[in-house]
């Protein structure tokens, strides 16, 4: 039998900057009240695809991308088996999603930025108001912007380059580095992975290539921030990762999109490679507009005591459904998945964590929060995998789901399979309301009731916050006080 | 049966004219079962009352009712705070108008750090100016308190001991300068370090500018703590009032004597057995024995 869970792992809070607190009350002062994304620019592509896809679409995109043959090889497979592949059967309600309605390759200028100013003015002018610069000035080791199907610019400090780390664009990285790409590309996501993978596979643009040698730590993060602008549009980066032995790199996503009534798809696939004592930790802020389909595959292998971490906020969207994943290959390996979710009226946040156990002394924690308002859902799937002889492994799972309202609902799915015995185990699941006697105490301070609410859904997160840096809590923040104000039915 | 018993509380005026708080005729019910069968109470600035009361006669009742909490409905009666109507007022409303509670049992909750909520609060009573001089507020009240900076980082209440929580509502209460001040069993569950240091932080903040109302059933507290003023609350009722001689008169001798010379006077009092111990408000469980917390996990 398995025995009760005695856990300890690596704390994943960040505490570095003792402002923090201080910044952060000072940044919430600032806050705009709703969507505040939502613009949008007017169309100047360099490329737009019709509608719809199909085997011509992906050729071209092959061809335009001037790719070796085993990619576009690659593609034409994964396209067929999108085509056989059903629609998952559980999850959200994908019913709508209309693939011949959607533009699933957009170029927007002729080649990428090498500075801001090289960036076409009005693209340019998005991300600056999306304090993209700002941000790499400030804050970053490299950035990635991507607009629609391709990243118009990115950057890396040189010192970073000059000890042999990369950070690209996919297609970049496919042309620069053909032997990394082919060696690892689809391996820890084949296409037959799951109806979306294989789309993504055909038709996939953009995305980051990161590699960082062995023992170099990337010690501030890196950034890539997805833009999508026009309707009925497709987005399919495709990341890849590879921290080799005994490296660190923190890499951040963030996303946004404007409000059209049309529906967009996001529709991505991460590859997250942890060599030997390497650390992964993959930060995620997604704050898609309302009418974007977020069907995302992510998945990570981790070698002998290496870390990955997916750090995972779903805040926008119309629908998501993401189970970000680890297959814990070596020895001492660990696995922690944080994720948090706000499901508004009308949004669904489907989302969790899946871990594969497949050696000895290997450690994993899934852990999510999820508030539910308005008629929102959010359900939470767990999957736990221990097999045969993975001796003395930890694993604990824990989802805690608050409802706001009558209307909202939360569902939570774990599945636990443990083959081993000589393991430990917790696993946990609380849905609650806002407490009377929460609100009571709050409000008896002198806090409105709208205060009070606010600060106990912050204080329900905030262990998901406090694994964020500093200016992602700033803006994680910013969105739940605008979910929590806006308007609902 | 309950019927009114002869004394009730002196009407005191305040210098100003009207009284700070005054309570005309309150009942109160829980779950539509009366608990307050009609109290008089009227506290002003620089005065201290003290309610002393058996287990389950309302005390709690009663400041719960002040305070506004939603479960605690009026049913009749009248509640002025400075000349306005208390009643009419949310709970937030209420404090921002200078009315504080520290409570039996402290709520706890996860995830909102001490010294955020006390900034929160200190700028819904006193404004955006509050937060300039809060820190060397903050540091000063500490020190009296005797409790660590550390506190400040720690989530509201969550795994404080008896002791730390208390401290912590004196401490809130001594920020937001309430004129009214309740304070229910403040001294129960304390040992005596933390009962000196509670009793100290209340006696610092006596003056001519806050009324408290002190609700206890130890004199421990009263001796600290000198009232001006001693009511019995018994049933729902307060059926006796006086000078701290009042409070002795019970230490020595217990309630059994006031029930007595009422039912001499043909009052009967209805003694509520269950003595309230076995409500939601009780102790909260800790979540101390979260794996999640307790192993320095992610958190959560
Ligand atoms: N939350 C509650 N729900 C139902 N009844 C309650 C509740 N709290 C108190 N009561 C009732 O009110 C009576 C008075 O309780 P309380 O005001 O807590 O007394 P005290 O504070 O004087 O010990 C109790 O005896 C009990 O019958
Ligand atoms: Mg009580």
């Amino acid at each position: 039998m398995a025995t009760d869970i005695e856990v300890t792992s690596k704390e994943l809070a960040i505490h570095v900057d003792p402002n923090r607190e201080r910044l952060l009350r000072e940044a919430e002062k600032e806050l705009p009240l709703e969507y505040s994304a939502g613009w949008s620019d007017p169309e100047a592509y360099f490329f737009k695809s019709g509608r719809g896809v199909s085997r011509e679409t992906v050729e071209m995109i092959s061809r335009m991308k001037n790719e070796p043959a085993w990619m576009l090889d690659r593609r034409i497979k994964a396209y067929d088996h999108f085509l056989s592949r059903k629609m998952p059967s559980w999850g959200a309600d994908l019913s709508e999603i209309n693939f011949d309605e959607m533009y699933y390759y957009i170029k927007p200028a002729s080649e990428q930025g090498k500075t801001w100013d090289d960036v076409p003015q009005d693209i340019k002018n998005t991300f600056d108001k999306l304090g993209i610069p700002e941000a790499e000035r400030k804050f970053l080791a490299g950035v990635s912007a991507q607009y629609e199907s391709e990243v118009v610019y990115h950057s890396l400090r040189e010192d970073l380059e000059k000890l042999g780390v990369i950070f690209t664009d996919m297609d970049s990285g496919l042309r620069e580095y053909p032997e990394i790409v082919k060696r690892y590309f689809g391996t820890v996501i084949p296409y037959k992975d799951n109806k979306f993978a294989a789309l993504n596979t055909a038709v996939w643009s953009g995305g980051s290539f990161v590699y960082v040698p062995k023992g170099v730590h990337v010690a501030i993060p890196l950034q890539a921030y997805f833009r999508i602008n026009a309707k009925n549009a497709g987005q399919f980066e495709r990341t890849l990762i590879i921290a080799d032995e005994g490296s660190y790199v923190h890499y951040i996503e963030g996303c946004t999109a404007p409000i059209w009534s049309e529906d967009s798809l996001h529709s991505a696939v991460v590859e997250l490679i942890a060599m030997k004592d390497a650390t992964i930790r993959y930060t995620t802020v997604q704050n898609w507009s309302n009418n974007v389909y977020n069907i995302v595959t992510k998945r990570a292998v981790a070698h002998e005591n290496a870390t990955v971490a997916w750090i995972d906020g779903n805040l926008g969207s119309k629908v998501t459904m993401k189970y970000p994943a680890v297959y814990l290959l070596g020895r001492g390996s660990k696995a922690e998945i944080v994720s948090a979710a706000f499901a508004n009226q009308g949004q669904v946040q489907d989302a969790g964590g899946k871990v594969w156990h497949c050696a000895p002394e290997t450690t994993s924690t899934i852990t999510s929060k999820s508030v539910s308002k308005g008629n929102g859902r959010t359900s939470f799937r767990g999957w736990l995998k221990i097999y045969k002889g993975c001796v003395d492994s930890v694993s604990a799972m824990r989802c805690d789901a608050m409802l706001l309202d009558k209307e909202c609902r939360s569902d939570t799915y774990p599945t636990i399979e443990v083959d081993e015995e000589k393991v430990a185990l917790g696993h946990e699941a609380t849905v609650s309301k806002i407490g009377e006697e929460e609100l009571f105490y709050l409000m008896s301070r002198g806090l409105s009731e709208r205060e009070a609410i606010t600060q106990i859904v912050n204080g329900f997160i905030e262990p998901f916050t406090k694994t964020l840096p500093m200016e992602y809590a700033i803006e994680l923040n910013r969105l739940i006080q605008m979910q929590m104000d806006g308007a609902v039915g | 049966m309950v019927a009114a018993p002869a004394t009730n509380a002196p009407v005191h005026q305040s210098p100003a004219g009207g009284a700070t708080l005054a309570i005309r005729n309150l009942h109160v019910n829980i779950d539509s079962r009366e608990i307050i069968h009609g109290i008089d109470l009227t506290v002003n600035k620089g005065e201290v009352h003290a309610i002393l009361g058996p287990n389950g006669s309302g005390k709690s009742t009663l400041a719960y009712a002040l305070m506004g909490h939603p479960r605690y409905a009026v049913t009749s009666g009248e509640v002025e705070l400075k000349g306005e109507d208390l009643l009419a007022m949310s709970a937030d409303e209420r404090s921002r108008n200078g009315l504080f509670l520290c409570f039996q049992y402290p709520t706890s909750i996860p995830g909102i750090q001490m010294g955020n909520f006390l900034r929160l609060a200190m700028k819904a009573r006193f404004g955006d100016a509050a937060i300039k001089t809060f820190r060397k507020e903050l540091t000063e009240k500490l020190r009296i308190l005797k409790m660590d900076e550390s506190y400040m980082r720690r989530y509201l209440n969550e795994g404080f001991s008896g002791g730390e929580k208390k401290k912590a509502e004196i401490l809130q209460m001594a920020l937001l300068k309430p004129e009214i001040a309740i304070m229910d069993e403040t001294d129960s569950g304390l040992d005596v370090d933390a009962f000196k240091v509670v009793a100290d932080g209340v006696n610092a903040m006596r003056g001519p500018d806050v009324g408290f109302v002190v609700i206890t059933h130890y004199n421990r507290m009263l001796e600290y703590i000198k009232p001006d003023f001693v009511h019995v609350l018994i049933g729902g009722k307060i059926v006796k009032s006086g000078g701290p001689e009042l409070a002795l008169a019970v230490d020595q001798h217990g309630y059994q004597p006031i029930l007595e010379e009422l039912r001499e006077q043909g009052v009967e009092i209805e003694l509520m057995e269950e003595a309230g111990a076995t409500y939601a408000r009780e102790e909260p469980t800790e979540r101390e024995h979260d794996p999640f917390r307790s192993h320095g996990l992610t958190g959560l």
